[in-house]
């Protein structure tokens, strides 16, 4: 034990690249147990990362080089061939590709803004306060995370039918704007606030309206940020499946789905479309991963 | 007796009352969830003992949607044990994996941490990138799994992966594995990064000695409320496969093989449109995925006790 720690002390003094394995904290560290354990992590990182990888990278490659074996990670003839070929593919189509773009924008805009504030303005309170019918309904929320939204799928096609939204961009936004998982992340992160702010505000004579917009809104950024994503991806990658029936009315990964349902010969294409509909939610994530993470650190349940 | 009922319920009025600008805050959500969630559960419960189709209006058969589910459909049978298989599989296996990958990159150095983070969590956020696996499992000698294999001589003939029943499931598994590193991923790094460090050195002092002593003595109890959300996350995931499925190896996929509950109520409900049959296998779904949540959460309350 005592001659590991002088090993590790030592080790570290030694080379920047060493400290990487070890920490000062960690008392109870090995090298060898952690060169072990990081070569595991970098094996199943590389098979995480491998189908990416891939995937951007024959966006970019050439027909030609596409089924070479080995596959190369990096295409050596860079061409934009494929996207002009996808653009060409969508362009024939008799609705013209800037709708789909404008119907995803759309729907993805106002079902992430929709759902940030109506699930934060429902969180504030289950999260703050004590009132009639508070813990029936969080329970049913929780309960709602334990099923898979295809179980109501059937009565929710009956409904919005019925209700006259079928085939309008409501059919999709709605029900997402009222799924629980970000009302669920919303209002653990808002119990972290200090009560003494919310008191004081109310001494100064702030209505709960006020209390909710000035003071609890700009507090709880980091939880915006990950409704934001979980939303987005959910609805970036919506098709409109049966509920949006008139092609001018289709989202963007309809269009791309239809293209990408072709044979392998389509690999080429396949891989922009992918490549398209991957990179917007990952770009999103590398900016905002720490404000997550934060959330995230009060996810538990009891 | 009767004045003390009514003072109760003078009090609970009261309480609404006073909770008038609450409820208002809460209303709009509040209607949404309950039109696209709660109420559809109890609508697929009423439909699923009726006959319905959309056009004529329903009329009450009893348990006989259910008892058709199982004494004539073999093909439900065949659905319930492959995803039955799938979610014993995937269900644990990502759930550790989750947890075992979020605990190694939390020793990483800071940048270290942040990029091993996106590269496990992006899988599941990229959209259809999951095709690529369409590639890679290809039938033909061009598929990069077929080509190494061949290349390494372990076969002669090019396998067909995603039309062979036998190797549909595991190439299933595969995929879905490399998905679900997700939502419950990123609440376990959050996790591990909150345990007050202090219990680490504490635990070094009363004689912890090596990384598995900590972790089942202070880090997996202080984690305890993530591990129960990761859970809930991932038993729903893994008994909800059907996108990979479909995509991968085909609907309906060869001797329906790679055939799901969830499949088989999307076959009955958008492609056949027997609701009343399709209500009754997403009621059974719902009550099976609730009844796993709830014991599985029974059984990690214990950990560390």
């Amino acid at each position: 034990m005592q001659l590991e720690n002088n090993l590790i002390i030592r080790e570290s003094k030694l080379s920047k690249v060493k400290r990487l394995f070890t920490r000062k904290r960690n008392l109870n560290r090995s090298i060898w147990g952690d060169l072990g354990l990081l070569i595991l992590l970098a094996a199943f990182g590389f098979f995480s990362a491998y189908p990416l990888i891939m995937t951007a990278s024959n966006a970019f490659k050439p027909l030609d080089e596409l089924f070479l074996f080995p596959p190369r990670l990096l295409p050596r003839n860079l061409t934009l061939g494929n996207f002009k070929d996808l653009f060409e593919l969508i362009g024939n189509s008799w609705v013209p590709f800037s709708r789909y773009f404008f119907n995803t924008i759309f729907i993805t805009m106002l079902g992430t803004a929709g759902h940030v504030i109506f699930a934060s303005m429902c969180a504030y309170p289950l999260a703050k306060y004590k009132f009639p019918g508070k813990t029936l309904f969080f329970t049913l929320v929780v309960y709602s995370l334990m099923f898979t939204p295809y179980v109501t799928n059937i009565p929710n096609y009956i409904i919005i039918t019925r209700l006259g939204l079928i085939d309008t961009v409501w059919a999709i936004v709605l029900p997402a704007v009222g799924s629980s998982l970000g009302l669920y992340l919303m209002k653990q992160f808002m119990e972290q606030i200090p009560d003494d702010l919310i008191e004081s505000a109310k001494i100064d004579g702030a209505s709960e309206y006020r209390i909710y917009w000035q003071i609890v809104m700009p507090l709880v950024k980091p939880a915006w940020v990950t409704l934001i994503i979980l939303l987005f991806q959910r609805l970036w990658t919506n098709t409109g499946g049966t509920f949006i029936f008139s092609e001018e009315k289709k989202p963007l990964s309809y269009a791309l789905t239809q293209i990408a349902q072709g044979s392998i010969e389509r690999a080429g294409t396949i891989a922009a479309v992918s490549f398209i509909m991957m990179i917007v939610p990952v770009t999103f994530f590398i900016v905002s991963q720490s404000k997550v993470l934060e959330t995230f650190s009060t996810s538990g349940m009891k | 007796m009767e004045i003390k009922l009514r003072t109760k319920r003078q009090q609970l009025w009261f309480e609404i009352k006073q909770a008038k600008h609450l409820y208002i805050l809460m209303a709009p959500f509040v209607i949404l969830f309950f039109t696209f969630t709660i109420i559809p559960v109890f609508m697929s419960i009423g439909i699923s003992f009726t006959n319905y189709n959309l056009l004529q209006s329903p009329n009450f058969i009893g348990f006989s949607n259910y008892l058709k589910l199982f004494l004539e459909d073999d093909v439900f049978i065949v659905a319930l044990k492959n995803t039955l298989i799938l979610a014993v599989v995937t269900g644990p296996v990502s759930y550790i994996l989750a947890f075992v990958f979020a605990w190694l990159i939390n020793e990483l150095p800071r940048h270290l941490r942040s990029f091993m983070t996106l590269v496990f969590y992006a899988p599941s956020i990229s959209g259809n990138a999951y095709l690529m696996w369409l590639i890679i499992f290809s039938g033909d000698a061009h598929g990069y799994l077929n080509a190494f294999l061949i290349q390494y001589g372990f076969i002669d003939q090019p396998m067909q992966w995603l039309t062979n029943p036998d190797s549909i499931l595991p190439v299933i598994i595969v995929v879905q594995l490399w998905l679900s590193l997700g939502v419950s991923f990123l609440a376990f790094i959050a996790g591990l990064k909150g345990v007050d460090k202090t219990l680490y050195e504490a635990a070094a002092i009363d004689g912890v000695s090596n990384r598995w002593q900590e972790l089942w003595y202070i880090t997996l109890p202080s984690m305890k409320p993530q591990l129960l959300f990761g859970a809930v996350m991932q038993i729903t995931t893994s008994l909800s496969i059907a996108e990979v499925s479909m995509q991968l190896v085909g609907f309906p996929s060869i001797e329906y093989a790679g055939h799901t509950i969830v499949t088989h109520l999307i076959d009955y409900g958008t492609v056949r449109f027997e609701l009343g049959y399709a209500s009754a296998i997403a009621t059974l779904l719902c009550l099976i995925m609730l009844g796993l949540n709830l014991f599985v959460r029974k059984i990690l309350r214990r950990v560390g006790e």
